[in-house]
């Protein structure tokens, strides 16, 4: 990223950290947590301890980061190399996002940047300009995937609830700054618990691994009362939706389950995990060391705010979590597709420079499609 | 602190209580010399060794008179006392791995007792007080916490142990009876291995020294001798080492060595010796592992496994010869 972006960049994400303190707070037990920064074109800066809101305040003033980070562990000794660090215990945290729940990219919300020449084009296979294949692809504001993620997220908690035994009360569920949710479980039994502890857990909740046994299907003789009922707690009870479809259709279907065989049904769960599984990332659920983007923070991503969700159902983070002002900022910009911010939309620009709310041209510098030069 | 009846100590007399019924008796170890009934017991505690060698359980007399109560814990409380005298950490390894076995089997049997109320609580309390798994009973399951279960399961390779394959409702894992006790079975070997193993060590006692001097010839044939291995890499002289000891080498360490050996064109009749010490072996399942492995049978022939792999399961101990090298097999070799 040149420099005048960078500058224009911190002083922004500044301000709102200026007028935001409100939304940034250490979590509890600061002095056990290890906290983290990044700055713009900069290295991760970690081993960080923060007492209080104050300290965390003086380093978001002191330091202008792009990216800001916490960890969701408690260690003895926070400060120090992780082999030294202590670990006491861990939050269980969950990551679910858009780019794991998409099959394919639409043309509507998505756009390529060349990595040879840099070039913008509308989604194709290769790059309008130069032909090159090299590309990366930059997904926009899309309502769509922020309704597949929500969906999932409450898939998530009802596993969490109904399965794992956890309050519903203590789920804390945060947009993640882009295109996703970040689900945080503190001061649950599971606490304690290690990382392959957690896997398994991932494992679970994604629906991996599982065996015809665990369904009532033997190698031999299986016995048809044994199979999944509509009525069953569990993935049994949702199996047994995706299986038979209706209750009537139960038994005709197991019929056709039964003498369809053993490996066919193995086959037959593992494609499941695609359809009934949640798509959680496993490796933020399995990182016991991890450093978790700080609630309240700006996503270098987006520009866009990591912030607590009361009401899923009517939360728009476009609206939500974009705390950017309108001040009117000139941009080159070059997006061959529409866009909407804050309710209003923007594009397509087709490299060329125009007068943005802030909101909007800092959206675009942080996705790489718009540049103050 | 549990509280035993006579049935519950010959059940598990590797339990705190079980020594102080004894000691309670006001027996002292020289009466085993002298008291030609106490000598039968000397004899019998022997053999409930013998028997674990050959990988056998002991079987029990749970008549609950007196006489049998006395014995059968006399019986394990002496075989204690001379492993402690012979000092060969295989047979105990084996002993402790048997009686583990036999313990399971009443516990087991205890838990699913519903008619004995007082079985049935004792074997609660020994899971609960020795593993920390607090287990309820639910209609005709048990259940224990997701946490609990999964501190235990974590160690289990096979499929069905994996929590995606257990019923769980409400933060909590339904099993049998059979499967909750299989949950703690090596934990209940570790139990009465580390409590025999930290048990203070006898002068010798008259009249034991021949079941001693058994016990120590016996020793020999679990004892294997190593194929040189002054050119192995540090991870391959490790696993060797821990099988001497019979210690447990975990699985990823079996096949660590067993690949090692194989790529270095031993045989499985050369290598299977090595498990020969294991506390779980078995002739037949090493064999069959081993052909798996060299793709004697019909397979293809494993791999060893790389250096990367071999840190990621804590089994590398590297030196400065290891420095060029990725896959243990390259350790020695020349570079051109
Ligand atoms: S570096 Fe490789 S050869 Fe050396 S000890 Fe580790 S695993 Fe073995
Ligand atoms: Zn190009
Ligand atoms: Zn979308």
């Amino acid at each position: 990223m040149n420099e005048k972006d960078v500058m224009l960049l911190e002083d922004t994400f500044k301000k709102f950290y200026f007028e935001h303190f409100d939304l940034l707070h250490v979590p509890e037990s600061p002095k056990l947590r290890e906290f983290g920064f990044q700055k713009f074109n900069g290295g991760m800066n970690r081993h960080i301890t923060l007492k209080s809101d104050k300290e965390l305040h003086l380093l978001l003033m002191q330091n202008k980061p792009s990216d800001v980070y916490c960890s969701n562990a408690c260690y003895r000794f926070p400060n120090l190399p992780m082999t030294e660090k202590d670990w006491l215990n861990a939050d269980l945290i969950f990551d679910i996002d858009a780019k794991d729940l998409r099959k394919t990219h639409s043309v509507n919300n998505s756009v390529i940047k060349c990595s040879d020449c840099n070039q913008i084009s509308s989604l194709s296979d290769s790059c309008h300009n130069c032909e090159s294949t090299k590309l990366a692809v930059i997904t926009l504001t899309c309502s769509d995937c922020i309704k597949s993620t929500k969906d999932e997220v409450k898939k998530l908690n009802q596993i969490l609830t109904d399965d794992l035994g956890i309050n519903p009360q203590s789920i804390e569920i945060f947009f993640s700054g882009n295109e996703g949710f970040h689900i945080y479980v503190p001061k649950s039994e599971y606490q304690e618990i290690g990382s392959k502890e957690r896997a398994e857990i991932s494992d679970y909740i994604m629906f991996r691994g599982a065996i015809p046994e665990t369904f009532g299907f033997k190698k031999f003789n299986s016995n048809k009362s044994s199979l999944p009922k509509f009525e069953d707690d569990g993935w049994n009870g949702k199996l047994a939706k995706q299986l038979y479809g209706t209750k009537s259709n139960r038994s005709k279907s197991i019929q056709k389950i039964i003498s369809g065989g053993y490996s066919l049904f193995q086959k037959r769960l593992e494609q499941f995990r695609d359809t009934i599984g949640i798509k959680i990332d496993p490796n933020v659920t399995n990182d016991i060391h991890r450093i978790f983007r700080l609630p309240g923070s700006i996503n270098s991503k987006s520009g866009l705010t990591k912030i607590f969700v009361e009401n899923l159902e009517k939360f728009d983070p476009y609206v939500d979590a974009c705390f950017i002002d309108d001040e009117e900022t000139n941009v080159k910009a070059n997006c061959p597709i529409k866009f909407s911010l804050k309710n209003k939309k923007f594009g397509p620009y087709k490299n060329e420079i125009v007068s943005l709310p802030k909101f909007a041209a800092i959206y675009m510098i942080c996705k790489g499609i718009a540049s103050t030069t | 602190m549990v509280n035993l009846g006579s049935d519950e100590i010959i059940k598990y007399p590797f339990l705190d209580e079980a020594g102080k019924y004894l000691s309670d008796k006001g027996f002292s170890l020289e009466d085993f010399a002298l008291n030609s009934d106490l000598k039968k017991i000397v004899e019998n505690a022997f053999e409930r060794i013998t028997i674990s060698l050959d990988g056998h359980i002991y079987k029990s007399d749970l008549t609950s008179n007196t006489a049998s109560t006395t014995t059968e814990t006399f019986s394990f409380l002496i075989a204690v006392i001379l492993l402690k005298l012979a000092g060969m950490n295989t047979l105990t390894r084996r002993f402790s791995l048997a009686e583990a076995r036999r313990a399971e089997k009443f516990l087991e049997k205890d838990l699913k007792n519903q008619h004995d109320d007082k079985s049935r609580k004792i074997s609660l309390e020994i899971l609960q007080e020795l593993f920390s798994v607090t287990i309820q009973k639910e209609d005709e399951y048990f259940t224990i916490p997701i946490v609990d279960y999964l501190k235990h399961s974590i160690n289990f390779h096979e499929r069905e142990w994996k929590l995606i394959n257990r019923k769980i409702t409400n933060g909590k894992v339904q099993l049998t009876s059979h499967e909750t006790v299989r949950l703690v079975r090596k934990e209940l070997d570790r139990y009465i291995f580390s409590k025999i193993n930290s048990s203070s060590s006898p002068e010798m006692i008259q009249g034991f020294e021949p079941y001693v001097t058994k016990l120590k010839l016996l020793a020999k044939k679990f004892e294997v001798k190593t194929v040189e291995s002054t050119e192995y890499p540090p991870c391959i002289k490790h696993a060797i080492e821990v099988l001497e000891k019979g210690e447990n080498l975990s699985h990823s360490g079996r096949f660590l060595l067993a690949t090692f050996l194989l790529n270095k064109g031993q045989t499985v009749e050369q290598i299977a010796p090595l498990f020969k010490n294991a506390p779980d072996y078995n002739a037949k399942v090493t064999f069959y592992q081993l052909n798996q492995l060299s793709g004697t049978s019909g397979t293809v022939q494993y791999k060893c496994p790389s250096c990367e792999k071999v840190k990621s399961q804590n089994l590398c101990f590297p030196i400065p010869e290891c420095d060029p090298i990725i896959n243990p097999i390259q350790f020695g070799r020349k570079r051109v």
